[in-house]
Formats: C-alpha cells, sequence, structure tokens
C-alpha cells in the first residue's frame, strides 16, 4: 500500500514563520513557547484581555484586523509584545500588567489564527478527492475526517475552514516547508535507546508530553532521555505519487471538510 | 521515506490493541487496579478506598508536594480526577477537561466547552468531575448538556441536550457508567426545576430512559403535591449516584423541593424531594425509595453520595446503604429493599425527635422559619453538604466529614421578582431568607469516624472552621481529608491522630483520590484554584 498521507502536519504557515524568527533570534526565556498549550494559552488571554475592545475576532477597531495580523503598519513580534505590555499613548490602547511571556503568547496566537484564515477555492472534485482520501491516498492511515482514520496526524474535519486550498496543496507535495507549532513532531531516545516520536503537546525545562504514534498520550521526563528534539514530519511529499488532477481533488474535499455538528 | 511510512502506519495500526480500554468490567473490578483511580468514587460502591499502601500512618510524615495544576479558572475546584494508566483526567471549573500527566502535571490537552449564556446555576459554576469508559470521556455541564470526548485525543464526540438551561436546568455532578449507558441528574432544584434522572447511550449520546425525582400526573406520588406545584418543585440531582451489580439497581439522592423555604404552596410530602430513589439501571424504573425528610422546609437535600458497604448487621451480613444526610441524621439502609434499618442523628438535630415503626421522622412543631426567626439545628447549609464520604473494608468503619452548627432561620417579606419575567426566577423563594445566625461556639467541622453497626462515633479530628472536604481511606488505614482553613491532612483512620498536615492555601473544596505510576503512590487533593499532588519524599 503506498501511504499517502494528508497535508496539514503544516497547518498554520506563517505561525511557523515566527517560530523561525523566534529560533534564530536573541533567543528570551519565552521563545520556546510555541507548543499547542501555549497558542491555547494566548487565546485564553486573548480573549479574556483584549477580546472586550477588538472582539472575538479582533477585528472590532477600525483599521486593524488582528485575527488576519492587519495592523496599521506592519508589526514585528517584539513590537507587538511591547504595545500588549506598555499600550499606545493618546489611544484607548491601554496597559497592561501582562509578563513579557504572556503577551508572547498572545502574539503566537494572533499569528497562528492570521495564518489560518483565507478563501482561495480548490479546482478539482471533492466527490472524486474524498475516494483518493480513503482509497488510493491511504489518508486514513495517519490522519481523521468526519470520525474516521487515525490519530497520529492532525484532525482534517474542519480543515477547510481553517486552511486554504493553496496551503493544503503545497502540504501536499512540499510537506517539510512548514509545520504548524501544534503539529510539529517530536523525536525522543530514552537510555536504554527505545526512540519514540509523536506530536508534540507540549513541553518545558524538565519534561516533554507527546501524542504518539500509537495514539497514547505519553510523558518523558528530559533527565531520563539519551537526546530528545524536533523530529520531520512524517508526511511524505506526495508529488508524483498522485496525478495533479488528483492532487486537487483531494485538495477540494479537504476545502469542503468545514467540521461537523455532533449529534 | 516509503520505509518510514510504512513503519509509521504498521505502529498506528497496531495502536488499537496497545491501548488499554477501560472497560465496563474494569470499572466493576476497579477496587483490583488500586493504581488507578476510574469512577468519582474510586469504584461503582462510592466507598472512596485505595487498596495502594506505600503510604503508611508511619511514613506519611514523609508526604512531600510533586507538582501542582494550577486552573486557569476562579470558580470553586469541586472535581475528583480519574486516572487511567497514568493520564490524569479532571475539570476546570466550569467545563473545561484537561489531559495532565500524572507524574509531572504537565498538561497534554484542554477541551474548552462555553457553556450557553443562560446557564444557571444556584451555587457556584462547578463541576465534581467525570466518568470514561472504552477510550471516552463523559461530562455533564452547567448548561445542562452531556458531552463525550475521546480521552486520548479531547475530540468532542458527541454532545447531548439533557435538559433546557433557559428553565434553569444544569449538570454539576460526575456522570455514572453502567453497562453500556452514561448517567446523569439534573440540578437546580432552587430555581424550580422539575429535576429529572436520565440514561443514554454511550456510543450515540441517544436518551435510553429518563425519570423525573417528581412524579407527573397519574403516577403515583404526584398527589403528594398540593395544586400544579410538583411542575416546579425542584428534587434536583446534582451528586453521582451508586450501582449494585448484584441487584441491578442504582441509587441516586434528591434535593430539596421548591421553593425552599415556604411549604404552603406545596403541601405534602413533595415526593421524591430529599429522598433515595432506586431505579432499574436498564429501565429507569422506580423500585423503591426513602424520603428522608419528607416536606422539607429548611432545605436538607439529600444529595450526598450513597455509600454501599457489606456489613455485621445484627450478628449477620448485609448489603446496606449508609448515608449522612444533610438534615443531622445519619442512616443504615437496607439496599435491595429500601428497608429503614436504623436512624441516628450525629450532630445536634432539633427539627426531629426520633421515627416511626416506618422509619419516617417523627417532626418537633415549629421548627420552621419564621418571622421572628428560629433556632434550627442543623444549620441550612447541614451538618453536611454534597462532600463525598468514604468506607474502609479495612477498619469497617464509616468515614464522614461535617459541621457542628445551628442557624437561627427568618422568614421575611418576598423574595425580589426576577427581571425578564421568568417566574421560576422567584422560587428560591417566594419568601426571603434573611439571616443564617451562626450561634457562639456551635459551628465547626470535623471528620469522624463510624461504626456503620451502631452508628456511634469512634474517634472525631475536629477543626476550627467547618469543612467542605471528602474523605479517603487507604488500606494502610491511612485517612485523608482538609478543610475550610486550607489544610489537607493525614489522619490514622484507627484513631484520629494526625500524621501529616500541608498549607495549601487555600480552601479544600474536593475529595482527595490515590493512584500510582510506576511504583509511585500518589495522593490528589484540589484546594483553591489548583490540584495538588503528593507522595512520599
Amino acid at each position: 500500500m503506498k501511504a499517502f498521507v494528508i497535508a496539514t502536519l503544516c497547518a498554520f504557515t506563517a505561525a511557523v514563520g515566527w517560530s523561525a524568527r523566534s529560533a534564530v533570534a536573541a533567543a528570551p526565556a519565552w521563545g520556546q513557547h510555541e507548543t499547542a498549550a501555549d497558542i491555547e494559552d494566548g487565546g485564553r488571554s486573548f480573549r479574556n484581555n483584549c477580546a472586550n475592545c477588538h472582539g472575538p475576532d479582533g477585528d472590532l477597531v477600525a483599521g486593524i484586523d488582528l485575527g488576519r495580523a492587519q495592523f496599521r503598519r506592519p508589526m514585528t513580534d517584539a513590537e507587538l509584545i511591547g504595545i500588549i505590555r506598555n499600550g499606545i499613548p493618546g489611544t484607548p490602547m491601554p496597559r497592561s500588567s501582562l509578563s513579557e511571556e504572556q503577551a508572547a503568547r498572545i502574539v503566537a496566537y494572533l499569528r497562528s489564527a492570521a495564518a489560518s484564515k483565507g478563501s482561495a477555492t480548490a479546482t478539482g472534485d471533492a466527490g472524486r478527492g474524498k475516494t483518493v482520501f480513503h482509497g488510493k491516498g491511504a489518508c486514513v492511515s495517519c490522519h481523521r475526517a468526519e470520525g474516521i482514520g487515525a490519530r497520529v496526524g492532525p484532525d482534517l474535519t474542519a480543515i477547510g475552514r481553517a486552511r486554504r486550498a493553496v496551503e493544503l496543496e503545497r502540504s501536499l507535495v512540499d510537506p517539510q516547508a512548514e509545520v504548524a507549532p501544534t503539529n510539529r513532531f517530536y523525536r525522543v531516545v530514552g537510555r536504554d535507546g527505545v526512540v519514540t516520536t509523536g506530536r508534540l503537546l507540549n513541553q518545558d525545562t524538565f519534561s516533554v508530553q507527546l501524542f504518539d504514534s500509537k495514539e497514547q498520550l505519553r510523558s518523558f521526563l528530559k533527565a531520563d532521555l539519551r537526546e530528545h528534539g524536533f523530529a520531520p514530519t512524517p508526511m511524505p511529499s506526495y508529488r508524483g505519487t498522485l496525478t495533479p488532477q488528483e492532487t486537487a481533488d483531494v485538495v477540494s474535499f479537504l476545502v469542503s471538510l468545514k467540521g461537523r455538528t455532533a449529534p | 521515506m516509503t520505509r518510514r511510512i510504512l513503519v509509521l502506519l504498521a505502529l498506528a495500526a497496531a495502536s488499537a490493541t496497545l491501548h488499554a480500554q477501560v472497560t465496563f468490567d474494569r470499572l466493576l473490578r476497579a477496587p483490583a487496579e488500586p493504581h488507578n483511580w476510574l469512577t468519582y468514587s474510586g469504584d461503582v460502591m462510592n466507598q472512596r478506598y485505595s487498596r495502594l499502601t506505600q503510604i503508611t500512618p508511619a511514613n506519611a510524615r514523609n508526604l512531600e508536594l510533586q507538582w501542582v495544576w494550577q486552573a486557569r479558572s476562579l470558580e470553586k475546584f469541586e472535581a475528583t480526577a480519574l486516572v487511567v494508566d497514568g493520564i490524569l483526567y479532571t475539570v476546570q471549573a466550569p467545563n473545561d477537561v484537561v489531559a495532565l500527566d500524572a507524574v509531572t502535571g504537565r498538561p497534554f490537552w484542554t477541551y474548552s466547552h462555553t457553556p450557553a449564556g443562560n446557564a444557571r446555576t444556584c451555587c457556584g459554576r462547578v463541576n465534581r468531575g467525570l466518568a470514561i469508559l472504552g477510550n471516552t470521556l463523559f461530562m455533564g455541564t452547567i448548561d445542562a448538556k452531556l458531552l463525550a470526548l475521546d480521552a486520548r485525543t479531547g475530540e468532542l464526540l458527541w454532545n447531548t441536550t439533557v435538559a433546557d438551561s433557559g428553565e434553569r436546568y444544569s449538570i454539576t455532578h460526575a456522570p455514572l457508567i453502567i453497562k453500556d449507558k452514561v448517567i446523569v441528574g439534573t440540578a437546580g432544584g432552587d430555581l424550580g426545576i422539575r429535576a429529572l434522572i436520565a440514561a443514554y447511550d454511550v456510543k450515540t449520546g441517544k436518551e435510553a430512559w429518563r425519570f423525573y425525582t417528581i412524579p407527573g400526573p397519574g403516577e403515583p406520588g404526584n398527589d403528594s403535591w398540593s395544586g400544579d406545584s410538583w411542575k416546579t418543585g425542584g428534587a434536583g440531582v446534582w451528586n453521582i449516584g451508586a450501582y449494585d451489580p448484584e441487584t441491578n439497581l442504582t441509587f441516586w439522592g434528591t434535593g430539596n423541593p421548591a421553593p425552599d423555604w415556604d411549604g404552603r404552596q406545596r403541601l405534602g410530602d413533595n415526593l421524591y424531594s430529599n429522598s433515595v430513589v432506586a431505579l432499574d439501571a436498564d429501565t429507569g424504573r422506580l423500585k423503591w425509595h426513602y424520603q428522608f425528610t419528607p416536606h422539607d422546609e429548611l432545605d436538607y437535600d439529600s444529595t450526598q453520595v450513597p455509600l454501599l458497604a457489606d456489613i455485621q448487621w445484627q450478628g449477620a451480613p448485609r448489603k446496606v446503604m449508609l448515608w449522612a444526610n444533610r438534615n443531622g441524621v445519619m442512616y443504615v439502609l437496607d439496599r435491595r429493599t429500601g428497608e429503614f434499618l436504623k436512624g441516628k442523628p450525629y450532630v445536634k438535630v432539633n427539627w426531629m425527635d426520633g421515627f416511626d415503626e416506618k422509619g419516617r421522622p417523627r417532626r418537633v412543631p415549629g421548627k420552621l422559619p419564621t418571622p421572628e426567626g428560629t433556632l434550627i439545628q442543623p444549620h441550612v447549609h447541614g451538618a453536611t453538604n454534597w462532600q463525598p464520604p468514604s468506607f474502609s473494608p479495612s477498619t469497617g468503619w464509616y468515614y464522614q466529614a461535617h459541621f457542628e452548627n445551628s442557624a437561627t432561620v427568618v422568614v421575611e417579606g418576598e423574595f425580589p421578582r426576577a427581571a425578564r419575567g421568568n417566574p421560576r426566577e422567584t422560587t428560591m423563594g417566594q419568601t426571603n431568607l434573611l439571616n443564617f445566625y451562626n450561634n457562639d461556639g456551635e459551628a465547626y467541622g470535623v471528620v469522624r469516624a463510624y461504626d456503620p453497626a451502631t452508628l456511634e462515633a469512634k474517634w472525631e479530628f475536629k477543626m476550627s472552621d467547618i469543612t467542605w472536604a471528602g474523605v479517603m481511606t487507604t488500606a494502610t488505614d491511612v485517612l485523608f481529608s482538609g478543610g475550610k482553613e486550607g489544610y489537607f491532612f493525614a489522619l490514622d483512620a484507627r484513631t484520629g491522630s494526625l500524621l501529616w498536615r500541608a498549607a495549601l492555601g487555600g480552601q479544600v473544596n474536593s475529595g482527595p483520590m490515590s493512584y500510582a505510576v510506576d511504583g509511585k503512590q500518589y495522593v490528589t487533593v484540589a484546594a483553591g484554584n489548583a490540584l495538588f499532588a503528593f507522595g512520599l519524599r
């Protein structure tokens, strides 16, 4: 069986760009906080501290759409953190008591949210794409959609609301290019040599939490590990595996996935 | 590349067999795997008794903090966590589910449920815990939903509306799993609901049966309500039930009738308020009931955790239910038949002075709220409330945290009319309860051990303040509990002597539980807005 493992290990394109910048910059202590838990934390802080004026989607203040990274001028992460903490004198934007780390998490959340917005449409046939998704592509070997499939890769049930067609196509043909913080793979090697890989859920100075390839929640103390670090996504490139039309069909199918209503 | 993918796929395919499913048989046999804590009280009998033996009276002084998990919530933290094979699941109030590493306290995932804007609870936006079956977690919500989540990912599997939160229904307790059903009851008794207990298919969320705690017209007991008072009579359910596999009965406590402190508009016994109801677990049909406080006007909810135990009763083995009630009386019932075996006040009680031959309490005339104020014992908060008790098969004793207190209950005037014209809003008081006056020197908290055969106290550990903490005992005769002052402590379960204590800086409003990972025993309790885990140094 040829493995076609669908593409959104690369979700949230721009967020990765932010990650990369953090990695090569002065590496403040908060630079490592890019896990799903931290972005979620940033979202919670945004709703608690920012949404009252900016709105839940960040678009209530004229000329600014935080959810789409549209500011009155381009902003670096450091500038945004400064504004969140110090406010903008002479405007309704107040100072806050948030720490630098808390502000950085809000920025991570906003960058992540901005990357997920888009409106491009695919040109393939969603019905045929679904067939490829469940058949030739064997996407459900790693991914889950509409309640069917494995959980090793991201659940794609609502991917059509989060990603544009062009992003999905790029993830299919060049999956290593960009991987969202919430979907990055991590590899740990125990002192006994046992290797475990999985989706990174959380980490701190002393421990790391994964959703491993056996669909188990796993936690490791770094002191017990011989080595640990980010790993390439197991998502293969698809170039040459599917025809261009099949790729377009799959993209159309993915774009059509808008989530499901629970019974 | 292809080889790596094939390896990945093979691992994914194997996962179904590697993951340990929490079957119903495992829930029934939970005591056989004490490293896990699979239900709210540790087992379906609600004994809250850990068979782990690493922590003993001799070494409890060496307990030290292992980790703290801070909830991002300022609501009361009343949940008891579940632990399954090293993963701890709990609830960040009101209704966020979190999965933590049970060794480090670090989060794996969080599922956030935003309750409907019309969700109302009488006494806090709280949640007391979860249930698990297979790979599915279940949670009731304060907007009266029942949610099923994938325990591996936090993904929502289904979301069923149990009742209308706009009608003041809510769910605050941990669900109960029986076979292929998940069972919950609805709170809101102070707000004028007609409460219900309902069972849902664990796979689909489809309702299997429903039992109203207030009988409808034509049903036995409906005539215990005057006029249409049954429609908004309360009798809420806000604590978990118990299950007896031998009889296939599930037992649930019910709350006060509404309006709480004025019975003039709901004359009669007000069945099945302030009762325990025994239901057939497959059909929801009522098999028996016992009403602890008929026609209650003192807010004596009977929503304590039903505790099942097998004890020696008058020289013979007997399958009983032990119940320290909010009304200040402790009961022993035959759980197969509901027969009243014994009732005895365990604090100062002045609203009743005995029982008739069938176990109906004999009321003391005049002990009702009045405009002038009436001294009532116990206090309107009760002698105990919702906090979970423990039964130790090792000592054979029943353990309960409760209050010694009283109140001067005053009725005065009309309760303010509700906004938005909701007539139910006023049911908490067509009367207004002005004050609950504690009388000097009478209010304090205790943990006590009782011999269930006699209901005599064996020992008492007294606290300066009252307590809302639950109790857990262990096979090594260590008892864990806490109090409103913020202490979490270990007592010798045979003597009540203090073995160890820790100041947690926030009220202990939860029940302790214990688990083990890689051979190390942990004890957790929630205090303030955080979950604390302790183990031996």
